[in-house]
């Protein structure tokens, strides 16, 4: 096995390590919006489509998959992110006194 | 400089989505976090439109533009009780778009060995999740019905056909497959998704979901290793375990395993203990008699379920708290992990109502307190404050926790008719003495109610 492969284990699973330990800590109160954060993230494969796309030996097959991809990603990201703000926006505490 | 300036944009990208999810865990810094995701995916985006082998702009614009152009409005014009909805539609576009990128690449690069491994993940999980999050969505929208859909040889069917499946992505993995064989297993990963979904009722999809979103951070992570791409390993790793931590906790609140939810036991429960709803007799009450009761009491809990959500009742229902509060009522309120239709989905409704945040109590933080309650008052939640899950070990509930409702002096319980929740049973808490039963669609209710109460003494 590659150098190259070994150490991408090793980011993946101290990655997974690192989400366990933060989503832990997130108040039941928020997951909904944890959830629409999380998946604006998941978007990131936008990195991936934007390469596949644009690469210089890029072919019609790969344009056309690739450019729906960016378009898709980009939903995602968009309303992902635009949501969890709207929602987040809502909670409020009372002011001071009860 | 711009040759490795990506190496830098993709390192602040990776940093601030870890803080983006970090400052998620509390109200008062959750919108920093949202602000560090943008930051982060903004960061990942230029840094790659700088990476010198990306040479041809206008198709990538055109999506960039498109997608804005149709997530903007999706984002704002989605009604609050539509989030469950939302997120399994994004779901499906984020791990379709996972999924594409694993077909280009396959027929661009052919990648071999560890790299292939990791393209036939991508595209299994990208295609499964993204018909499973359609027709989830679907099911959440009812367009499709939502009870569970099972049939004979359901997991022999699904069984044999992942056998198949594995078989295809051996050969691909191993190379020298046929050009056949790669469509094949692709049109198998989406079949795959709908068989997933078809056996899930409404009540499980909170987990479905959390499942479908842990998927979807999967697919992205195994992009990252098809493309040797440390940046997406990292987020989509953060988003599996995020969505993985969430599906064991739903799971948890509904005393099942991840097998049970996904092979839908609970279809056949259903049936058998449907026909249990005795013709014993119930105590019900008007809405005047229930505002008298509450202008009365001292401490009022209100425990809200997926049938305030279908009501659209949070803001009669934060009427009614305003009304209470002024009366002196301490009013509070007590959050099941399952209710409603995806984690977390009751504190959003209720934050939209402008009901305060340090009123919404967990579970374990609000049972001790049902023995001081006046009057708790369930409003469409059914199955999580049943008693028989403590006690009544024959119960397809038993063992799963509860509100403990049943403690307050009177329980008081809106709901359309004495027909059984979702796990089909028959809740014993509908004929204690305490219980009064207010018969009437949950908006319509509490709208009565808050009518009366200045009337009460």
């Amino acid at each position: 096995m590659s150098t190259e492969i070994e150490l991408s284990i090793y980011v993946f699973v101290l990655a997974i390590f690192l989400g366990l330990e933060l989503v832990q800590r997130v108040s039941p109160l928020l997951h909904t919006p944890l959830m629409s954060l999380t998946n604006a993230v998941s978007a990131i494969s936008v990195v991936g489509a934007i390469l596949i796309t644009g690469e210089g030996g890029a072919t019609m097959l790969s344009k056309i998959l690739g450019v729906t991809a960016v378009t898709f990603a980009t939903i995602n990201i968009v309303s992902g992110f635009l949501i969890t703000d709207r929602m987040l926006k809502m909670f409020k505490k009372e002011k001071s006194s009860k | 400089m711009i040759e490795n300036f990506w190496q830098f944009a993709y390192l602040l990208a990776a940093v601030t989505i870890i803080l983006s999810i970090k400052w998620l865990n509390s109200p008062a810094t959750a919108r920093k976090g949202v602000q560090a995701g943008q930051i982060g995916m903004l960061a990942a985006i230029i840094g790659t439109l700088l990476r010198h082998e990306v040479v041809s702009f206008e198709w990538i614009a055109a999506g960039l533009v498109i997608g804005s152009a149709i997530g903007v409005p999706l984002a704002y014009l989605m009604p609050m009780t539509s989030v469950p909805q939302l997120t399994a539609l994004s779901h499906a576009f984020g791990a379709f778009a996972a999924a594409l990128v694993g077909t280009a690449e396959y027929y661009q690069k052919t990648p071999t060995g560890f790299q292939m491994f990791a393209l036939v993940i991508e595209t299994l999980l990208g295609y499964l999740t993204a018909t499973a999050s359609v027709l989830a969505f679907a099911k959440l929208q009812e367009i499709v019905p939502t009870r569970p859909m099972t049939y004979k040889g359901q997991n022999v069917v699904n069984l044999s056909l992942f056998a198949i499946a594995v078989v295809l992505a051996g050969w691909v993995i191993a190379g020298g497959a046929p050009a056949w064989a790669f469509p094949t297993f692709s049109a198998l990963s989406l079949l795959f998704g709908v068989l997933l979904i078809l056996p899930i009722g409404g009540g499980d999809m909170p987990t479905v979901i959390a499942l479908l979103n842990s998927y979807a951070g999967m697919a992205a992570a195994a992009m990252g290793f098809a493309l040797n791409n440390r940046l997406l390993i990292i987020a989509g790793a953060l988003n599996a375990a995020s969505g993985f931590i969430l599906s064991v906790i739903m799971c948890k609140a509904m005393n099942r395993s991840f097998s049970n939810v996904l092979f839908g036991a609970f279809g056949q429960v259903q049936e058998g203990a449907a026909a249990k709803t005795s013709a014993k007799p119930v105590r019900s009450a008007s809405a005047e008699d229930a505002a008298a009761i509450l202008a009365n009491s001292r401490k009022v809990v209100i425990v809200p379920g997926y049938g305030m959500a279908v009501a659209q009742a949070q803001h009669k229902v934060r009427e009614l708290t305003d009304q209470l509060v002024k009366r002196g009522v301490d009013v509070q309120f007590a959050i099941h992990p399952v209710a409603g239709r995806m984690p977390g989905h009751m504190n959003v409704l209720l934050a939209e109502a402008d009901i305060s945040y340090d009123r919404l109590h967990e579970m374990e933080e609000i049972n001790p307190e049902f023995s001081e309650t006046d009057v708790a008052l369930v409003i469409g939640a059914n199955d999580v404050v049943n008693p028989a899950a403590r006690h009544d070990t024959t119960s397809p509930i038993y063992g799963m926790p509860i509100l403990d409702v049943d403690k307050a002096q009177t329980v008081m319980v809106i709901k359309r008719s004495m027909n059984p929740g979702f796990a089909g049973i028959d809740n014993e808490l509908y004929y204690q003495d305490r219980t009064l039963m207010l018969f009437g669609d949950a908006k319509a209710f509490v709208t009565e109610i808050v009518k009366e109460l200045p009337k009460a003494a």
